[in-house]
């Protein structure tokens, strides 16, 4: 099998899927033409993030991502999701094959897109987190 | 949804076949029996070498070739590679300018690209919004340092069925090679090498219930290419290595067989594939069927579903119990969808959400069309999660597909 048990898992039974209709932030990244668009949507409150969905237009794995990427940041403190990595989303998978690595870049970039609205609405980034976003100027297809 | 037991229904004809019994049953003398080598002198040799001769004759007769025109590979791929870079280095002196059309197989298609890195000019013909070469454009583009063009009978994905006797004309007329790739057209189309006019012809075994690891080069007699594969005398010299006796034997009586009854199965294939084209279309909005209504494989259907993606659809499928086929990039490994549906003009987006569905002699109408329910519930399920969907239900976007019951 391509897949390992858990992207499987995560791909029948994603976790998280919808729209959250109150959302304090969303975030939408890739494109229909490359195959995968993902939008993460975050309600959160003071600093915790009490809830994550997500919608996702792609193949298994850019589903199953977005299932943990969400299952990895809810309930979690803003500090903690901004420190979500792709490789962390892969390795909760028990790894991704090589082609499809981009599409845990895409789940990352997707929960920092959001992260990137809720602090530009709430008074900018500040300086000592502008790290945790470069990740969004990244070409998902060049992991 | 199903799990892990469910009963396989496999629509992947156009990929592979399963081997015929009768096919086996003629193969397996020739492993222990009639075991010889073709080349050698005594008894056994001589024996093999006119099973040999048997097959060819068969496989001629049903080709409506000479005997001595056959001339067999390891596959398709390889009589492919064999025709276009034969012609190619055999004709270099005359010209190096080689037509082809963008809907090719990669067999077709990354010989073309070898040979451009040697210094040939190759043209890529494009096709109609069905996949159709116009023998206009064709006419347009030979030009007198023109050695060869190559066009497929029939497309692997979306099933097209080209005018190859009128193209093959033309190439003639203009005094040019020509060269089909039949591969998907064996065993369901009828060929007549004499009546389509090729000078060169190629067909695998696998496609039509024989087993892999035989192909053929269809040579017309007058016609000459370099060899590609060097050593012994076999093949009249043309193409070395010990001739594979079983699996060419194998190769003939699938092709007999498929003769014999081409025109009911492709009738009863053409029914089934056209109910189900009806049904899907009718059934799930936002549907399209990609390729030609009549100039089609009788076995293919090849659809496109709007707003989702192809691989999450063979991965659902799969669950289900159905093995089919996707021209999302997903599936093919590489950053773009199927070049074919590209082709034939759709978005990169309309073309990632592809389903091909090619139905074979041995499924029944009833196991083709339980796939429209299952249909049915996993293209909603994967809309229900794709943001594209849910702009366009939010009426953000509009559909490229419009819906066939609203309109919109």
């Amino acid at each position: 099998m391509l897949y390992s048990d858990k992207v499987m898992d995560h791909f029948m039974h994603p976790r998280n899927v919808g729209e959250i209709e109150d959302a304090t932030a969303t975030g939408t990244v890739g494109n229909p033409k490359c195959g995968d668009i993902m939008k993460v949507f975050l309600k959160i409150e003071g600093d915790v993030i009490v809830d994550a969905k997500f919608m996702t237009f792609g193949c298994g794995s850019a589903i199953a991502t977005s299932s943990m990427a969400t299952e990895m940041i809810k309930g979690r403190t803003i500090d903690e999701a901004l420190s979500l990595t792709n490789k962390a989303v892969a390795e909760a998978l028990d790894g991704l094959p090589p082609v499809k690595m981009h599409c845990s870049l895409l789940a990352e970039q997707a929960v920092k897109a959001a992260l990137k609205e809720y602090y530009e609405e709430n008074g900018g980034i500040p300086a000592d987190k502008q790290k945790y976003f470069d990740v969004l100027e990244e070409d998902e297809h060049s992991v | 949804m199903a799990g892990q037991d469910v009963k396989r229904v496999y629509l992947d004809n156009a990929a592979t076949t399963i081997v015929r019994q009768e096919v086996i049953d003629e193969m397996l003398p020739l492993f222990t029996e009639n075991y010889g080598n073709a080349s050698s002198i005594y008894k056994e040799g001589q024996k093999a070498k006119s099973t040999l001769e048997d097959a060819r004759s068969r496989i001629a007769k049903s080709l409506g070739a000479e005997a001595s025109e056959i001339y067999f590979t390891s596959c398709g791929t390889e009589s492919d590679n064999w025709a276009i870079k034969g012609a190619a280095y055999r004709y270099a002196k005359k010209g190096k300018h080689i037509i082809t059309s963008i809907i090719e197989h990669h067999a077709i298609l990354h010989s073309c690209e070898s040979l451009a890195k040697q210094g040939f000019e190759i043209t890529y013909l494009p096709v109609d919004e069905f996949g159709l070469v116009l023998p206009s454009d064709l006419e347009a583009a030979i030009r007198p340092d023109t050695i060869l063009v190559t066009i497929m009978m029939a497309n692997n994905e979306i099933g097209t069925i080209q005018p190859i006797e009128e193209l093959a004309a033309i190439c003639k007329e203009k005094k040019v090679l020509f060269h089909t790739d039949a591969v998907q057209a064996g065993g369901t189309l009828h060929i007549d090498v004499k009546s389509l006019g090729v000078d060169m012809l190629s067909l695998s075994g696998h496609k039509l219930h024989a087993p892999k690891g035989v192909g053929l080069l269809y040579i017309r007699k007058g016609v000459a290419i370099s060899n590609f594969m060097d050593g012994g005398a076999q093949e009249r010299a043309k193409r070395a290595g010990t001739e594979n006796l079983p699996y060419i034997m194998g190769f003939a009586k699938a092709l007999e067989l498929a003769v014999a009854d081409i025109d009911e199965n492709a009738a009863r294939l053409q029914k089934i594939r056209d109910n189900l084209i009806d049904e899907v279309l009718s059934r799930i909005p936002h549907t399209r069927l990609n390729g030609h209504a009549d100039k089609r494989l009788p076995g293919n259907v090849n659809f496109s579903f709007e707003f989702i993606e192809g691989e999450s659809l063979l991965l659902l499928l799969d669950h289900m119990g159905f093995a089919c086929s996707s021209g999302s990039a997903c599936t093919s490994g590489s950053l773009d969808p199927s070049h074919v549906l590209l082709a034939i003009g759709l978005p990169h987006e309309i073309a990632h959400g592809s389903l091909r569905v090619s139905i074979g002699k041995y499924n029944t109408e009833e196991e083709v069309m339980s796939i429209v329910p299952a249909l049915e519930v996993i293209v909603q399920r994967l809309r229900d999660m794709s943001p594209l969907y849910d702009d366009f239900v939010k009426n953000r976007t509009s559909a490229y597909i419009s819906c066939n019951r609203c309109g919109k």
